[in-house]
């Protein structure tokens, strides 16, 4: 223990207990249930993020896309299903978004990542750019004024409301608290997918093959391991967690705000697996918990905080622990 | 290794000074609208900012995203001289507004140069893509913290600093500053073009120069020999942030408004792609791709196709890694 760990925890406790002092024990629960909700969201993405940051060592800028096309994906299927009265439409437009974006995410990789694998890191990050971009300003761009191919391509900038495919129940919890049946499956869903990826990469024969390729791509290759095929496998799990995460999100705020919707979750989830340590799942989840609750607590100061407060984080935490809080031992100097 | 001698770019000052000339006369007979003479000045600031990422990411052979941050903190900074400490500033006589134009240029380049530093000193520990995103970050720190003035204005206010207050209130937060003074004319763009090309290129062919270079071949062996590596990479960026700030300030002054999203995440690709599609460490591919780019995406909006403008850069980022990730134009260095 250096006196450098201190630093972190010693700020998020002063900020809570200023926190404290200014609105009060009660305000400070909520907002944390709150921010275990928005966390759960992060912490899926984040999941994304140090999966494929752990095994090829880029940060895929493109991932807050992948879950971005989640939400939009989820609220299609949502309507289509709704309207002709199916059951089961949440579960079923899950799946439909976890397996769309699996297929996006694999694409992706296939096409803009695999020609540049043995290229200078920077290249792949570059590309990552503006492979994300492009999917952003590209799925904003507005269906009435594009010729024919495209206009069935494209999202269209518009707000969209999202399907209610389950009906928002509110529990009070003790001392005027409450939490509600969404935040509920928010946070199991999360809880549970963790568990589940936990156990895919710790004791299935892929998730050996993944630790592996992680460890060292080359020696892997001459094990006999079929490296571009874990590296696939690893981009279709980063993407089906993305597009849970993107159901959630939609079911959470019931808006689509625009294509670009992705970018700052993302962000933020980039951060939350930097924190927790890259490349670590439960460290991930941890970030995603964490980074949820602190933006909450922020925004509930002021709305143009939390943009801030993220990447002071971030940098805080690159200077006096790069290695995460829950730092894997693989991680490279920096 | 046989090292180059300095390369001279008599060729490109010319054609620029000639460039800006036919601009002027055109503009001044009418031939040509102010809408083009504005893409002339676009055309040189842009060239600034590209030549001057390239001193970062091309030359010292970091990775930064963060061009946007120290763009924004010039324009602020400059904005901050002409419009608010000194609002009657374009009513004055012509040589005193001028100096004070120039006056609030040094200021922003200064106070770019001071941030760099400041910021340089902790992040340029990070390599790599850890540099890009927390770089990334410093974009986003930025242009929350211009938005959050109002609050400090708020703040300020609360503890009896009401002279502070106005002031702070007038940087506007996310309203933006209207009512800039048109200072930038062709022949300050021209001007700042030519003295951060020659500056950039003489410095690069002096001994401190080499240093940058040294970094980007072997941080190691640079060490060897005797580089203090952090003093170097901080000084290159903090450089590079000088002129990214007076770009700013030269921005400020053709727009006449700006506003923090402004100085967004975007305006940090639009550079990465000038300098990435001219080539890296090449300060001709910096300023014809800064250049061309700047025109061709112009004409884009000329002709109605405005909405695949921000399609077509990452685009063209995508396909210059994917087939030609050394750019255009051969290293010079």
């Amino acid at each position: 223990m250096k006196p450098s760990d201190l630093v972190l925890p010693g700020i998020l406790l002063v900020s809570a207990g200023l926190y404290v002092w200014y609105y009060g024990w009660l305000v400070l629960a909520q907002q944390m249930i709150n921010g275990l909700q928005r966390g759960s969201m992060y912490a899926l993405i984040a999941l994304g993020y140090t999966l494929v940051y752990g095994i090829i060592r880029l940060i895929n800028f493109a991932h807050g896309d992948v879950f971005m096309m989640g939400v939009y994906f989820a609220c299609f299927a949502g309507n289509f299903l709704l309207s002709r009265g199916v059951g089961f439409a949440f579960w079923i437009a899950m799946i439909v978004a976890m397996i769309g974006c699996l297929l996006i995410n694999v694409l992706i990789e296939a096409v803009a990542y695999r020609p540049l694998r043995d290229r200078p890191r920077l290249t792949m990050l570059i590309t990552a750019i503006g492979v994300s971009l492009f999917l952003e300003n590209f799925l904003s761009l507005d269906p009435h004024q594009l010729p024919f191919p495209f206009n069935h391509l494209v999202f269209g900038p518009q707000f969209r409301p999202f399907p209610t495919l389950i009906k928002e129940r509110v529990y009070p919890l003790a001392a005027g608290l409450t939490i509600s049946n969404i935040k509920i499956i928010d946070l199991a869903t999360a809880l549970m997918l963790m568990v589940v990826l936990e156990y895919i990469v710790k004791r299935t024969k892929m998730g050996k093959a993944m630790r592996a390729v992680s460890y060292d791509m080359d020696v892997a290759r001459l094990m006999g391991i079929h490296v571009d095929r874990i590296i696939t496998f690893t981009f279709a799990l980063g993407g089906a967690l993305a597009g849970c995460a993107g159901i959630l999100y939609g079911l959470t705020y019931g808006v689509l705000q625009s294509p670009c919707l992705g970018m700052w979750p993302g962000i933020v989830a980039f951060v939350a697996a930097v924190v927790g340590g890259i490349g670590n799942i439960p460290g991930a989840m941890l970030g995603g918990f964490l980074m949820g609750i602190v933006e909450t607590l922020a925004i509930s100061v002021n709305s143009n905080l939390g943009y801030g407060v993220t990447f002071l984080i971030l940098i805080l935490v690159l200077l006096v622990r790069p290695k995460g809080l829950l730092g894997s031992p693989y991680m490279e100097k920096i | 290794m046989q090292i180059p001698t300095r390369p001279t770019y008599r060729i490109f000052y010319l054609g620029l000074i000639a460039a800006g000339l036919t601009v002027s006369l055109l503009v001044r007979f009418n031939l040509l609208s102010r809408y083009g003479q504005q893409i002339f000045l676009f055309i040189c600031i842009n060239i600034i900012m590209t030549v001057s990422l390239n001193l970062i990411n091309g030359f010292t052979g970091e990775f930064s995203i963060g061009h946007a941050a120290f763009m924004a903190i010039g324009a602020y900074s400059s904005v901050f001289v002409t419009t608010i400490l000194f609002p009657a500033a374009a009513e004055w006589p012509k040589v005193w507004a001028v100096l004070l134009f120039l006056a609030s240029i040094a200021l922003a380049g200064l106070v770019s140069f001071g941030l760099g530093y400041v910021v340089g000193l902790p992040i340029l520990r990070l390599r790599g893509d850890y540099l890009a995103i927390v770089t990334l970050a410093l974009v986003e720190v930025v242009r929350s913290g211009i938005k959050l003035t109002d609050e400090l204005a708020c703040l300020l206010d609360k503890i009896h600093l009401p002279a502070l207050s106005r002031i702070v209130q007038k940087i506007g937060g996310p309203r933006g500053i209207g009512q800039i003074p048109v200072f930038t004319n062709i022949f300050w763009a021209v001007a700042f073009t030519v003295l951060t090309v020659s500056v950039i290129n003489r410095l690069l062919h002096s001994s401190f120069g080499r240093v940058f270079l040294s970094l980007r071949e072997d941080q190691i062996a640079a060490e060897m020999m005797g580089v203090d590596l952090t003093r170097s990479r901080v000084l290159s960026f903090a450089i590079a942030s000088f002129f990214a700030g007076c770009g700013g300030g030269l921005y400020a002054h053709t727009l006449r408004y700006i506003h923090p999203d402004n100085f967004n995440f975007i305006k940090s690709i639009e550079y990465l792609v000038y300098l990435y599609l001219g080539g890296m460490s090449s300060l001709w591919g910096s300023i014809i791709a800064a250049g061309s780019m700047t025109f061709l995406l112009e004409f884009l909006r000329m002709a109605n196709l405005q909405q695949w403008r921000l399609v077509i850069y990452p685009l063209i980022l995508i396909l210059v890694m994917l087939r030609k990730p050394e750019g255009l134009f051969k290293r010079d260095l």
